[in-house]
């Protein structure tokens, strides 16, 4: 047996099928992740991300100890609620982690990290936190987290929850966030929907889902989050980027600020190194010509410039065709072909801009 | 729960057989397996005419998590296959025993059919499985 969400009984009574995610027992569907998928895309869908790591620093300190610890740069918070993402690097540049930030107070932010990751977080974290001195590390294991997201989902959020949300949380602009009675609400996501994410205690998530269930909101599961993520063009970390990669051979150069050039964040050397001498490897989208799903881990034979390997396959259910993110050599171009062999036969694909879907529509 | 209709044979690779009066025998995947396997996104299967053997993979059936081929249960020749699951692939998630039949073929002998599993030696194969 896994770690267990607050949702854990929730899912079972919703017919979720259960699978072992990073070391928790988490939804992967509710019987159709392509219906979840579209449902998502065309109205609305709730899923339980509780096992995310959420975490709050606080102290005097606070926001010089960030600007040290994250590529981007907390300078760039200036409004209460106010929100970031940003990769967590080690000291050669690679990706610890990514995560976002909230700025609440001048002594007090919140950091919501990956679930798979949570250890080596807490470690890296709070050894920092150790050397740099006057701030404290709490994890909110007492909290849990809601997401909602789909044309319709805030709507059915104010309907479910109350309608005075509509002058809190529906007046927020998008990476902010507000608390209203015990609801951390933040206008984050990771569908490339509209929506919102709740941070909420874990003794009043049940009955939050219930309710949001009530006014027919679905649940979904972890398989159309990754399909609707990547879709959306988002990296997922120990996919798409990981501790032997940068930022910026992840597809992430806009989440880091080079600039002041004096901000010594961790992993900095390496960045401005790679950034002089020009990236090796980029992270590229690809559509696959035909049928066919493409796989994490092909390799991928970019016509005259090398190979490299794609690090998130899948199906699309809103184009209908294999998509994927791949790490190829820094000279492959958009409009490039590639081979990538399937099952024993090469079929052909093409490089592409992502995001591939954004707000319902095809980005193609 | 299992989904194991009781009129038809299995193989230990969860292809379902029905025994049709013409000789020929009809081949789908069990509930079982599209249930593993999760939503389907395409499917390929083997043209009319095709000789193929038993044991041996014929056609693939490929689901947003995974690709897995789908095998000849007995050997013979293929005398049909469901092209309705060219553009239309889930209807093997929603009615693998019925709509959602791969194809049809003539054993090249009725011993063929010697060694497939009943109902309760495929269920007691599902439940061996799960644990």
């Amino acid at each position: 047996m896994g770690n267990r969400t607050p949702l854990y009984s929730d899912h079972i009574k919703l017919g979720a099928k259960i699978v072992d995610f990073g070391g928790w027992d988490m939804p992967l569907h509710y019987g159709s992740q392509i219906g979840e998928h579209h449902k998502v895309r065309n109205d609305c869908g709730m899923f339980d991300v509780s096992h995310m790591n959420v975490v709050d620093v606080k102290g005097a300190g606070v926001r010089d100890f960030f600007r040290l610890l994250l590529a981007n740069n907390v300078d760039k918070l200036k409004t209460r609620g106010k929100a970031l993402y940003s990769c967590m690097l080690n000291s050669k540049g690679g990706v610890i982690d990514d995560l976002i930030v909230y700025y609440l107070d001048d002594a007090w932010f919140r950091v919501v990290m990956n679930a798979a990751t949570r250890e080596k977080d807490m470690a890296w974290v709070s050894a920092a936190a150790k050397k740099f001195g006057g701030v404290t590390v709490t994890m909110r294991d007492d909290l849990a987290m809601i997401a909602i997201q789909g044309p319709h989902a805030k709507q059915k959020v104010y309907q479910a929850l109350g309608e005075t949300l509509r002058d809190s949380a529906g007046t927020l602009k998008p990476f902010h966030a507000v608390t209203v009675r015990d609801l951390f609400i933040a206008t984050t996501g990771y569908t490339g929907e509209d929506g919102f994410e709740i941070i909420l205690p874990a003794t009043s998530a049940p009955r939050t889902w219930q309710q949001l269930h009530s006014v027919g909101v679905p649940p979904v599961g972890l398989g159309a989050r990754d399909t609707l993520r990547l879709e959306a063009g988002m990296n997922l970390y120990g996919s798409d980027m990981d501790e032997t990669t940068t930022p910026l051979e992840s597809g992430l150069a806009w989440t880091v600020a080079f600039e002041p050039s004096d901000r010594n964040f961790i992993g900095r050397e390496v960045l401005d190194r790679q950034k002089a001498q020009g990236v090796p490897r980029l992270l590229v989208g690809l559509v696959l010509e035909g049928k066919g799903v493409l796989r994490n881990h092909q390799k991928v034979t970019c016509d005259g410039a090398g190979e490299g390997e794609i690090t998130s396959g899948s199906f699309s259910p809103t184009l209908n065709q294999a998509i994927a993110l791949a790490r190829v050599p820094a000279a492959v171009k958009t409009g490039d072909r590639g081979t990538v062999e399937l099952r024993g036969k090469p079929a052909t694909v093409r490089v592409v801009k992502y995001p591939f879907v954004r707000n319902g529509k095809a980005c193609l | 729960m299992s989904n194991i209709p009781k009129d038809l044979k299995y193989s230990k690779s969860h292809e379902w057989l029905k025994l049709n009066s013409d000789g020929t025998v009809t081949v789908g995947i069990t509930h079982h397996a599209q249930d593993l396997m999760g939503d389907m996104v395409y499917v390929e299967l083997p043209s009319t005419g095709t000789k193929v053997t038993a044991g041996k993979e014929c056609g693939v059936v490929e689901s947003v998590k995974a690709a897995s081929d789908v095998y000849a249960p007995v050997s013979g020749e293929i005398v049909e296959a469901n092209g309705t699951l060219a553009d239309a692939p889930e209807t093997v998630n929603k009615d693998c025993y019925g709509a959602g039949w791969m194809f049809r073929l003539k054993p090249a002998s009725k011993s063929e059919l010697d060694g497939l599993l009943d109902a309760k030696a495929y269920e007691a194969l599902v439940a061996s499985e799960k644990h």
